[in-house]
């Protein structure tokens, strides 16, 4: 750290607070990021990486708490604009450039300043003499539109255009996730080109869930859990494992593994679930009345994992959405007719609904799920959003389907309707439903009677009983071997 | 680049040169000056309405009120601005500050522009027939000697649509704040984390949208003198089929102005064809929307050898 202390603060965080709703994804983060570094910033899914460099690029304004900045103070009530032009850049998953312009067009949107005549081909030079310097041998046209270029590429576009510069330095560039979607080779080339524009006495802020990355390219590590800043250590100083078992707290008080039944079913009574796995992974069943849970970091091949499911038994399944605005309410229908569209052939008489029996299905598990509502016509906007997901419940849980797949069911949920929710699962569990549920949120899973963790698309093992824990899900999600 | 740009218009340009080969051949009196001048003869005012609609297009919005409001611009001029030119200006901006206006609310309140305009459409109707209740009217001559003058070698409407297609090129698609445009319709997150304002850079697209409608308004009064609130009510969904056949797509910022102009040729000159072939009146509508159907059938099919 004898160095650090020499170097002066670049960006200073202090008590940076930032809530959606009743979800806290930043609690009082403090952070300072000392010039000519590349720092590393890690954490498992929802720990807040994405919202804090949204705050520090100025997407997200803070709920409170101070970003300041070398030689002009707080940033908070700096535009995007303004940010840009102090040499702050950002490089986000979801890339930023339109799909209907060129790689040149794309870079004029961040030098705006480019205009009059011969302005593309400015643009262009400055963005192939960028890319020249990041990937060389890059073989990207400056007039080609972007939604013809490979998704790599348009990777590699938009990290140069972060770095071209123009009337004003570029002081920090923030990465998230940049190799996502490069070769090895562009991936190397990357990392090689960041040491070098670190070395030049700017900094970077680097995400990634790759470690191999964080220990070769930063000097320092900060680890986010819970929207805090848990530790931050020299790279050098650290280890692979170390900041692997930071990420994840080392909670031995397991709450599922006291209250965990112990399973009766067996294999041959299952499902196959047809997965794609790891080699060490025997074919995979989901037995009645077991609960599975899916984890891994997002968009590892979860809920690839359960369309396929759902695509292979499809009369016998029934769909929990996670993301109710598109996957899951019929926003303008009464609570009554949400419950009931799963369940309509058994209410059938003569192929006309009866209105009696349906009123009763959705009163029944209105009163069994404890949906808070003023009655079953009201209409489903009314209702709070944990009120909404149990609906989605109810109407899967109302159909006669044996296997019900859950999408990260409780997304945005607040912790008392999670419990409810739960203790249905456990409930309708004992009767011989089975439940193949996605989650990010390591909590649930202890609610699991066997968890596959996915990595890179694939099951890469199967925990069960006592293995369920935090630290064996964040080493397996991060491709961690199996150990004997 | 080039050769996209080429490809985006080469599928109208065909069309058009086709279809303009045809009717040729069937009535060699056409393929004159005057001949011309009448078979062009109310290209620019649809010209214009379908410039409009692509300004709207651009940014993945639609705009279904421009017929009557082109509507209301026309009545306005034959109505007014010959005798009380004040009040005439002084609509026409309102429209204009209007049309503007409902651009910024849609992007304000996230609300659908199909509705919104829907709705819009029926209120510019409402205006047109307070101005006009009863067809007639009287453009100003002046306005009338501009929109029919006689150029030398090539006829008025040709050349103005030539001049409106080079110029809109250079905004939209050479231009550094054309691209800018187009970008909001390819990706509102890139222009919103580029530090841009989408709803401002919306009320801008919406603003030329109105402009362009009132253009095409006051030449289409030039044109027919006289006029009743209904006049223009078919450019809405010939705007659109314009744009479309141009070589646009309805969202992702996809528009090409020199292509708009040409589909809105294209779509003058089917009704023309479909005379000379002696279809039947009755027939001509659907005919109509059967030739645009297989241009845009034309397109998807070479659309999919690109990919």
């Amino acid at each position: 750290m004898q160095t650090d202390k020499i170097r002066p603060v670049l960006l200073d965080l202090t008590g940076v607070d930032k809530s959606f709703g009743q979800v806290h994804a930043l609690s009082g983060v403090s952070l300072s990021l000392h010039q000519g570094l590349c720092t590393g910033l890690v954490g498992h899914n929802g720990a807040g990486k994405s919202t804090l460099i949204n705050v520090i690029a100025g997407f997200l304004p803070p709920s409170a708490g101070d970003v300041a900045f070398d030689g002009v103070g707080t940033l908070n009530l700096l535009s995007i604009d303004q940010r840009s032009a102090l040499g702050i850049r950002c490089v986000l998953q979801e890339l930023s450039l339109c799909p209907n312009l060129t790689v040149a067009e794309n870079t004029q949107l961040l030098h705006r300043h480019l205009r009059g005549r011969g302005w593309r081909r400015k643009a262009a030079d400055l963005i192939i003499a960028k890319l020249d310097d990041i990937f060389p041998g890059h073989g990207i046209a400056p007039h080609t539109e972007l939604r013809r270029l490979p998704l790599g590429a348009r990777q590699m576009v938009e990290i140069a255009r972060a770095f071209t510069q123009t009337t004003t330095e570029v002081r920090l560039v923030i990465l998230d996730e940049p190799t996502s979607s490069l070769d090895t080779q562009s991936s190397a080339q990357l990392l090689r080109y960041v040491r070098t524009f670190v070395e030049g006495g700017k900094n970077c802020l680097f995400v990634s869930h790759k470690m191999d990355e964080i220990t070769s390219v930063t000097d320092e590590v900060v680890v986010l859990k819970d929207g805090r800043v848990v530790h931050q250590i020299e790279t050098k100083d650290t280890s692979r494992a170390e900041i692997v078992s930071k990420m994840g707290s080392i909670d031995t008080d397991l709450r599922g593994a006291s209250q965990k039944k112990t399973f009766g079913g067996k294999d041959s009574d299952g499902i196959a679930l047809g997965l794609p796995a790891g080699p060490d992974i025997p074919p995979l069943s989901l037995r009645p009345g077991e609960v599975i849970g899916l984890a891994g970091l997002a968009g590892d091949g979860q809920t690839e994992a359960l369309k396929s499911v759902l695509a292979r038994y499809k009369r016998k399944c029934t769909f929990v959405a996670g993301d109710r605005a598109t996957d899951g309410v019929f926003p303008l229908w009464s609570i009554k007719h949400n419950t009931s569209i799963g369940a309509l052939h058994s209410l059938l008489s003569n192929g006309i609904i009866r209105s009696q029996s349906e009123a009763k299905l959705a009163n029944d598990w209105k009163d069994k799920i404890g949906i808070r509502a003023s009655g079953i016509d009201a209409d489903l906007t009314s209702l709070s959003g944990g009120n909404q997901q149990k609906v989605l419940f109810a109407r899967a849980l109302a159909s006669a389907s044996d296997i019900v797949l859950m999408d990260d069911p409780t997304r945005g949920v607040d912790v008392g309707t999670k419990r409810e929710i739960y203790q249905i699962i456990e409930a309708e569990a004992q009767t011989g439903r089975s439940f193949l549920w996605y989650s990010t949120e390591f909590d649930e899973l202890t609610y699991c009677d066997r968890v596959l963790v996915f990595c890179q698309g694939k099951v890469a093992v199967v925990l069960e009983g006592a293995e369920i824990n935090e630290q064996n899900v964040i080493a397996f999600s991060f491709g961690q071997k199996v150990s004997a | 680049m080039i050769t996209l740009l080429q490809y985006r218009v080469l599928l109208p340009l065909v069309t058009l040169i086709a279809l303009t080969g045809t009717i040729f051949i069937l009535q060699p009196r056409t393929m004159s000056y005057f001949g011309l001048s009448l078979l062009f003869s109310f290209i620019l005012p649809i010209a214009l309405a379908t410039v409009a609609q692509m300004f709207v297009i651009a940014v993945n919005e639609i705009d279904l009120s421009i017929g009557a409001y082109v509507s209301f611009a026309t009545v306005t001029v034959v109505t007014y601005l010959d005798t009380d030119p004040a009040i005439a200006v002084g609509l026409l901006l309102g429209a204009i500050a209007l049309h503007t206006a409902v651009g910024a609310l849609i992007q304000l309140f996230q609300m659908p522009s199909i509705v919104i305009t829907l709705g819009m459409s029926f209120f510019w109707g409402g205006c047109a027939l307070m101005v006009r209740p009863l067809p007639g009217g009287h453009a100003p001559d002046w306005l009338t000697a501009i929109v029919k003058v006689k150029t030398p070698f090539v006829p008025f409407p040709i050349l103005a649509c030539v001049v409106l297609a080079l110029l809109l090129h250079l905004l939209l698609m050479r231009s550094a704040v054309g691209t800018i445009f187009r970008g909001t319709g390819g990706n509102e997150r890139a222009i919103r984390n580029a530090g841009l304002s989408v709803t401002g850079i919306k009320s801008a697209m919406f603003f030329l949208s109105g402009l362009f409608g009132v253009l095409s308004g006051v030449v289409l009064a030039g044109l027919i003198v006289s006029a009743d609130a209904d006049i223009a009510s078919n450019y809405t969904l010939l705007s659109i089929a314009a744009v479309i056949l141009g070589g646009g797509l309805f969202v992702g910022g996809i528009v090409s102005p020199t292509g708009a102009v040409i589909g809105a040729a294209t779509l003058t000159l089917a009704a023309s064809f479909l005379s000379f072939i002696n279809v039947p009146a009755d027939w001509q509508t659907g005919a109509q929307g059967a030739i645009l159907i297989i241009a845009l059938a034309l397109r998807g099919i070479t659309e999919r050898y690109e990919h």
